[in-house]
């Protein structure tokens, strides 16, 4: 009689800088289904893979912004290109944590969609947000939405694919880079969707994952001075209140997303800068 | 600084040989030589592509032979040589089309999602990046244009507009806040020949991202593309009927106009043609949007960084061999610097290479039909007669086909021909002016008013000429700048409604 | 020569329509014998560079020899136009080279890169290189003193270079990735022209950036306009960041159809490269024998 195929078990890696690493702690936590049987394993971060993950998005940050509206809009829609193209396995890996098997492929094609859908904002945000201002004086004055910089984005525990998505999505078309805490629960589709991002010509350190406990994180989250603003889409009150001290800290803004999942070009405006300018219009 | 006394330095060994240091040439030989040392060899594009025999009409998703059963030739400008056969659609495969499109949007477009409409947009535009050299090869065949700009202008253009429109289409409604934004219906699509896929594209794309089917009637000289363009729109999916092409002359055109099953017209072509379209659409409840000619002024201030200038005259008015509707084809140049800049307009069309347009070193191409090669002769001929200076430069042009060297006439006023009428051609009409407000009352003194451009250092002065051009597209310190999200298009004869941009979508939506 | 102004005035560039005419440039596709010639051309008009604190009369010696014959003789590649060294080693290159080179010895001065050293000093540097034996003396001009606006003084101090340089000729090194504007750029390159530079010449390459395609046809833009206005052919340098073949073969097509056929000549164009020499050779050796060619078979500098 021939024995069952021992497998290969993956732990599941943080993703900094467009590197996949372990954490320098060396932690790792272990993935359970709805059941309690073991998934897989991921790692554990600490306060210094969330300093390492600010440093590398604020790296980032600056060729991201330059790069052409165009540009950003075609990485994204190549990202859904790749989800699609993986959409059974992420299906898969949605449904073994205890979700419904079509009810986790169609999560797979929201997600997808949200890509797609934010993929055709990046060059039409600025004409629906920015403006030219009719001013009394013969100058010319217009406004223009510029991204923030470094963006913490908090996912909830469901869904735990199209949520995440949805505010990187978000966040990213406008030219910010971003750090993302995975639920603490249910983290393994968010690190396979870093797999996603890491084949889809995304500059390294425009989105960085990390996953790990919450609580451990938050405070230092909210106390750290080169985060330029959070995105709560986590649902959980205490995180809010802790986090919303941050603002206190330098100033760092903090928005909190009810419905994390869905299509909201609003939730632009959590993450971005208004500049207006003035010329004098004369000879 | 007071001068040391010499100090002796041993001879330098062989240092007799070494040139003069600083030898100044007389006033008559400071003249630039753009000979013959170190000639580019020829460099032809080589991917062959496959062009069928024979052409025929795209309805309801697939090709058709005409009713009619009429084709006409379809030659390559640069050569001479027929390149195929297309089909001459008549009043019945117009009227097939439409009702094919009509079909289309009542069973299945104007019921589709927006995000769906999208996605098949978004699918459109990966193909055509896919494909876009061969369709550069074709177009440059097909139309004479080098395949310089066909490969690096038109083509990622066409990818970038259906890119655009692509996420535009589940979005209608912050484009027009307030309101449900709905399709027209059917829209009649005429657009001509001097960027034949990317006018198919800024008609098309829009178009369907609002949600309104198509009948397109390519120029007559340049049908190859669009029908590579139905294959594509076949192999991304596109339902039947949701994108219909019938290609032939004026007639094909005329009877498209007519037809009492269209919703909108959208025409880009002559202001002649565009207002016998008003004509014709004036009284029905036809929604109308005109792109036609130009004869924009590009103007030089003192101030302007003169180098750069001068590659935006050359930009502006050779570019597509002149082909352009918005080209700068009247150079208005501050009497302060007239000198300079003509003098380094001189020397610089000197080093403009004119031949096949399937030679990567080719900057101008053929001009695509022998009639409009006429037209611009006598043009020329007619700013001789008339007085004006006439400068070229002196190429070797090939035996066959159709060319023009890139040419300026100065010792030219605003009542001269050249100055008025659009001549569509490697022309530039050169003229001086001493004041700003001179320079804007000569740009605005015209029927036309689509573009125009002006150059200077000044902040201030570019913001008061923008605000007082009466032209739909200023260029300051550029010229010929295009992107999907700009809206282009003209102030009085130049035609009405823009395309491109959150504006460009009003001519495709219904909002009240 | 005087300066009639404290303040060059020059033309203004435009940042955008100047990178796009330069970028225009690469887009010439140059083939078959055309490409042979022009990468000929391209060693012909080398000025190979050593310029390391570990430099040795060895060093030189091996540069000498490689700019002398650069590859075996049935390829029939000309002689590099010069080797450029430190002031110290101007002697044994002279040595090695010998009286009547077709390779001639331009030696770098006045406290290269940084240019930041007492006048006096600098000025018997130059001395001191141009009676060694060097053919070409290439300076750095005060970029601080340019930049805090002292035109004048920057101007009187390469008067006083080029006087130093007896026959020499002398190229004059902006350093343009320090002027930072193409605006800068224009302005310190009609300096140096008024003032006596044989050659104007981008960059030490000893920082980044170094020579690009958009700097070098602002500069010869001025060249043209400096032509013009009084008949001289100043001559031009890019040096540092021109890496590979077909790089070089832009910069040759920029200069042929900005000022034409006059300046494609080592007496008027000069690259400064180190490894830039042995990509061309490989590009040669490739359109000759046609073969993708690898580093292991061309000798070291």
């Amino acid at each position: 009689m021939q024995s069952a195929r021992l497998d290969v078990r993956k732990t599941h890696k943080l993703f900094i800088g467009g590197a996949f690493v372990r954490g320098e702690s060396g932690r790792a936590l272990a993935a359970v289904d709805a059941a309690g049987i073991h998934l897989d394993n991921f790692c554990h971060a600490s306060r210094k893979d969330l300093r390492d993950a600010v440093a590398a998005a604020r790296s980032a940050f600056g060729g991201w912004a330059k790069k052409s509206a165009y540009l950003k809009g075609q990485i994204l829609y190549r990202a859904a290109e790749m989800l699609e193209s993986r959409a059974a396995a992420m299906a898969a890996e949605i449904a073994r944590a205890g979700v419904d098997p079509s009810e986790a492929r169609r999560e797979v094609d929201a997600a997808i969609d949200r890509l797609v859908y934010f993929a055709g904002w990046t060059d039409k945000f600025a004409q629906v947000f920015g403006a030219v201002n009719p001013v009394a004086s013969s100058h010319f004055n217009f406004t223009v939405p510029e991204p923030t910089g470094v963006v913490v984005v908090l996912a909830p525990d469901e869904p735990s694919l199209v949520a995440p998505v949805a505010l990187l999505a978000g966040v990213i078309l406008t030219g910010n880079a971003a750090v993302i805490l995975a639920s603490e629960t249910k983290p393994l589709p968010l690190l396979g969707f870093a797999e996603i991002l890491a084949t889809s010509d995304l500059p390294g350190g425009v989105v960085n994952i990390l996953s790990g406990k919450r609580a451990e994180l938050i405070p230092h989250i909210a106390a750290h001075k080169d985060i330029n603003a959070v995105v709560d889409g986590s649902g959980d009150p205490s995180a809010q209140a802790e986090l919303r001290q941050g603002t206190a800290v330098n100033l760092k803004r903090y928005a909190r997303r009810q419905n994390p999942a869905e299509e909201n070009p609003y939730s632009i405006l959590d993450s971005i800068e208004f500049k207006t300018a003035w010329h004098p219009i004369g000879v | 600084m007071k001068k040391k006394a010499a100090v002796t330095i041993p001879s330098p060994h062989g240092r007799a040989r070494l040139q003069p240091s600083r030898k100044a040439l007389a006033p008559a030989a400071r003249q630039l030589r753009f000979g013959s040392k170190w000639e580019y060899a020829p460099a032809p594009e080589t991917v062959p592509v496959k062009i069928d025999p024979r052409h025929d009409l795209f309805i309801d998703g697939k090709f058709v032979a005409p009713r009619s059963k009429r084709y006409f030739d379809s030659i390559n400008p640069a050569t001479e040589e027929k390149l195929s056969e297309i089909a001459h659609a008549g009043a019945e495969d117009v009227d097939a089309a439409v009702q094919a499109a009509r079909r289309a949007y009542d069973g299945v477009w104007s019921k589709m999602s927006g995000r769906d409409r999208g996605k098949y947009l978004f699918r459109i535009a990966r193909i055509i990046q896919e494909k876009s050299r061969e369709l550069a090869i074709l177009e440059t065949m097909d139309g004479g244009k080098p395949i310089k700009e066909s490969r690096d202008f038109d083509l990622p253009m066409v990818a970038a507009h259906f890119f655009y429109h692509a996420g535009w289409a589940d979005k209608l409604e912050f484009a027009f806040p307030g309101r449900s934004p709905r399709p027209l219906g059917v829209a009649g699509q005429i657009i001509p020949w001097n960027f034949p896929l990317l006018m198919a594209a800024w008609k098309i794309a829009p178009a369907l991202a609002c949600g309104n089917s198509v009948v397109l009637k390519p120029a007559e000289t340049t049908s190859l593309t669009a029908m590579r363009l139905a294959r594509i729109f076949q192999e991304a999916g596109l339902p039947a009927g949701v994108v219909n092409i019938v290609t032939g002359p004026g007639d094909t055109g005329a009877a498209l106009v007519n037809h009492p099953g269209i919703d909108k017209i959208a025409f880009t072509g002559s202001t002649d043609v565009g207002k016998i379209i008003a004509k014709s659409c004036a009284g029905t409840n036809k929604r109308l949007t005109l792109e036609l000619g130009g004869k924009a002024a590009n103007i030089i201030m003192e101030d302007a960084p003169i180098d750069q200038a001068v590659e935006g005259i050359v930009s502006g008015i050779y570019f597509n061999q002149g082909h352009v509707c918005c080209a700068g084809s009247r150079l208005f140049v501050q009497e302060g610097v007239f000198k300079a800049v003509i003098h380094k307009l001189r020397d610089r069309i000197r080093t403009l290479r004119v031949g096949n347009p399937l030679d990567k070193n080719t900057d101008i191409g053929a001009i695509n039909s022998r009639a409009q090669l006429e037209k611009i002769n006598e043009l020329v001929r007619s700013g001789k007669a008339e007085g004006a200076d006439v400068e070229q430069s002196s190429c070797a042009l090939p035996s066959k086909g159709y060319w023009f060297r890139p040419t300026f006439m100065t010792n030219i006023t605003m009542s001269h021909r050249v100055a008025q009428e659009e001549i569509f051609g490697p022309v530039l009409a050169v003229m001086t002016f001493r004041t700003p407000e001179e320079a804007i009352e000569r740009a605005n003194n015209t029927p036309y008013g689509l573009s125009a451009g002006v150059w200077t250092d000044k902040g201030s002065k570019i913001f008061k000429m923008v605000s007082q051009l009466r032209a739909g597209v200023v260029w300051a310190n550029c010229y010929n700048k295009f992107d999907p999200t700009s809206p282009f298009g003209g102030y009085k004869e130049s035609g009405f409604g823009r395309e491109a941009g959150l504006q460009g979508l009003a001519a495709y939506a219904r909002v009240d | 020569m005087t300066l009639s102004v404290a303040k060059v005035s020059t033309p203004t560039i435009d940042q955008v329509m100047v990178e796009e005419r330069a970028a225009a440039f690469t887009k010439r596709s140059i083939k078959a014998a055309a490409k042979l010639a022009g990468l000929k051309m391209a060693v012909a008009m080398m000025d190979l560079t050593t310029l390391e604190g570990k430099d040795t009369p060895g060093k030189v010696a091996c540069l000498c020899r490689k700019a002398l014959q650069p590859i075996e003789a049935k390829y029939e590649v000309p002689n590099c136009a010069a080797v450029c060294v430190y002031p110290s080693m101007v002697r044994c290159a002279r040595r090695f080279l010998g009286e009547r080179s077709p390779v001639r010895i331009a030696s770098v001065a006045t406290g290269f890169p940084s240019g930041q050293f007492p006048l006096r000093t600098r000025l018997e540097e130059v001395r001191r290189a141009a009676g060694d034996g060097a053919d070409e003396i290439d300076m750095v001009i005060d970029r601080g003193a340019f930049l805090a606006g002292e035109h004048r003084k920057v101007f009187d101090e390469i008067v006083a270079v080029k006087q130093a340089c007896g026959a020499a000729h002398l190229k004059v090194i902006l350093e343009t990735g320090e002027l930072v504007t193409y605006d800068n750029v224009r302005a310190a390159s009609d300096l140096a022209m008024q003032a006596g530079a044989d050659f104007i010449k981008t960059s030490t390459g000893k920082i980044q950036p170094a020579a690009t395609l958009p700097v070098t046809l602002v500069m010869l833009e001025a060249i043209r306009d400096y032509f013009f206005a009084t008949g001289i052919r100043i001559g031009m340098k890019p040096a540092g960041g021109i890496r590979n073949a077909k790089q070089s073969l832009a910069y040759l097509v920029m200069v042929k159809e900005t000022l034409g056929d006059d300046w494609l000549t080592p007496e008027l164009f000069r690259f400064g490269a180190s490894t830039l020499l042995n990509d061309v050779l490989m590009q040669i050796v490739k359109t000759t024998d046609g073969q993708y060619q690898s580093a292991d078979y061309f000798s070291l500098s």
